[in-house]
């Protein structure tokens, strides 16, 4: 099956911007992608856009139309609403509709404007995620929910706060060259371990932050790459997509995301690689246990075994399998709608030498991006490689 | 509010939760579920029938929770957990149970926490 070829990518600074308007946002990163990638606006023939709590944050629903006029084409637009993983649902649906001949030129990426929300405001926003119904009307919010799978891991399989730690600690130390990052600054075990509890056993440090921001690119086929003479030397060749009971309670396992398994193994298969041909992954580490589900759910470590990784360094920069090179969510920042597309704009930076760590993985050409919705009911796992 | 329609199915089993008579749908193939819910989301079954829930569960996973979305301010900090109850889990607030551990038998009720019901877990 032929590749998508990423053509072009933007992406704004991740971080506090609250006068910032979602429209404002997106328009800068579709400039930048475009600007990269030597397409004419008007070959595009959609835009696919994420975003989650445009209502909520913005009083704005029907944001397509509005980001396709913020971007400047003229093509129908979709919002793509999957709460975390919106605009990975986004880049899976702009990959198929390539392959499958239905387009050659896609705008993709996504937005989202939370801080003008405050914390108390922005935490009922994202407990909007999960069963209104029979998790949020009995207190559980977004970091409640994943302490819920925290503590069912301990229990489990054992490891604790220190582990976790570690990824913080690494995560951060990761994003302290990338200038898009919101937190650029190195940060220790004792930081974490003692700082105020969100909701135990989940500290501040264990959590993503509050952030502004938008990710776009523009991805076409490859004859259009071809006949237009676009560089276009990396691809997405795999894509996944899992789900899951929506409430946790419902789930056949509080510890694991079979749905981001599902994910992996569809796009491992769509791509022909397995789990041992990757080189680098950029997971959806909202908070610190996330990231031990999703190198679990990836296949690079058995259940039970992921706990550990940060800390005996098998994910840090040096380690045999890099695990968020850009700071992750933790540390460069997650704006929910943005973040997905933001993944596969890393890993296209990372092959393409413009990554602030690039040099740290020279000899990488297989990644994988992860993106998780809710506690992981929708999850979208992308294969990206060097094609030529 | 007096005017809020309310849920129809899930008020229903609200109440009968906090009559001491909670019950999961459950499917012929013996999954449970909640209301509202007409087909069985593990096997497609629309036959679902009616079954008491037992008099206690027991805590599967635990969080005391310190910064909250607005309408649990008033609580924190607030202990929440998933028990297991047979067929079905339950998520809900934890009632007189600071430490809670897994495998703690709780009962479920029901307890107004501002404008909404909550399940509430006390010692069973």
């Amino acid at each position: 099956m032929s590749s998508v070829r990423i053509a072009g990518v933007g992406h704004t600074h991740f971080g506090q911007h609250p006068e910032r308007t979602g429209r404002d946002l997106f328009a800068e990163a579709s400039v930048e992608a475009f600007n990269d990638s030597g397409v004419d606006r008007d070959d595009v023939e959609a835009l696919l856009y994420g975003n989650f709590m445009g209502e909520l944050a913005e009083n704005q629903g029907h944001q397509g139309p509005l980001m396709a006029e913020a971007a400047g084409i003229r093509a129908p637009a979709t919002r793509f609403e999957s709460a975390c993983a919106s605009s990975g649902a986004a880049v899976r649906h702009a990959v198929r509709d390539i392959r499958n001949g239905e387009a050659d030129v896609l705008l993709v990426g996504g937005a989202e404007r939370m801080t003008n929300l405050g914390t108390a405001g922005v935490t009922e926003a994202l407990a909007s995620a999960a069963d209104d119904l029979y998790e949020i009307r009995m207190g559980i919010n977004f970091p409640g929910a994943y302490a819920l799978m925290a503590q069912a891991y301990f229990s489990e399989y054992g490891g604790g706060k220190e582990e976790l730690a570690a990824i913080a600690v690494k995560n951060h130390a990761n994003a302290v060259e990338n200038d898009l990052a919101q937190f650029q600054r190195e940060i220790t075990p004792e930081d974490v371990l003692e700082a105020p509890p969100v909701a135990e056993p989940l500290g501040l440090y264990d959590a993503c932050p509050v952030t502004d921001g938008a990710s776009a690119m523009v991805l076409v086929s490859e004859a259009y790459a071809e006949t237009n003479g676009i560089d276009a030397p990396v691809a997405i060749t795999g894509t996944g997509q899992g789900g899951d009971r929506m409430a946790l309670a419902d789930r056949t396992y509080l510890a694991r995301t079979p749905a981001a398994t599902r994910a992996a193994e569809e796009a491992y298969a769509d791509a022909g690689i397995g789990a041992e041909d990757v080189d680098v992954a950029e997971v959806h580490d909202c908070f610190t246990i996330a990231e031990v589900l999703a190198i679990e759910s990836l296949g690079f470590f058995e259940p039970g075994e992921g706990i550990s990784a940060a800390a005996e360094g098998e994910t840090t920069s040096d380690g045999a399998i890099p695990v968020n090179l850009s700071g992750g969510l933790k540390a460069k920042g997650h704006p929910v709608g943005a973040t997905g597309a933001s993944q596969v704009i890393e890993l296209a930076k990372l092959f393409r030498g413009e990554h602030v760590n690039s040099d740290l993985v020279e000899d990488a050409r297989i990644g994988v991006a992860h993106n998780a919705g809710g506690t992981v009911a929708s999850a979208t796992v992308h294969v990206v490689e060097v094609v030529t | 509010m007096s005017d809020d329609p309310g849920n129809e199915g899930y008020d229903e089993w609200l109440d009968a939760l906090a009559d001491g008579e909670g019950y999961a749908l459950v499917s012929p193939e013996g999954y449970g579920s909640l209301p509202p819910r007409r087909v069985c989301p593990e096997t497609g079954s629309t036959d679902l029938s009616r079954e008491p829930l037992p008099d206690s569960g027991t805590i599967e996973t635990y969080s005391t929770i310190h910064v909250a979305s607005p309408e649990f301010g008033g609580e924190t900090p607030y202990v929440t957990a998933i028990a297991d109850f047979g067929v079905v889990r339950l998520t809900g607030l934890c009632r007189g149970i600071e430490d809670p551990e897994v495998g703690t038998r709780v009962t479920a009720d029901v307890e107004a926490v501002g404008e909404e019901r909550s399940v509430v877990f006390r010692p069973g």
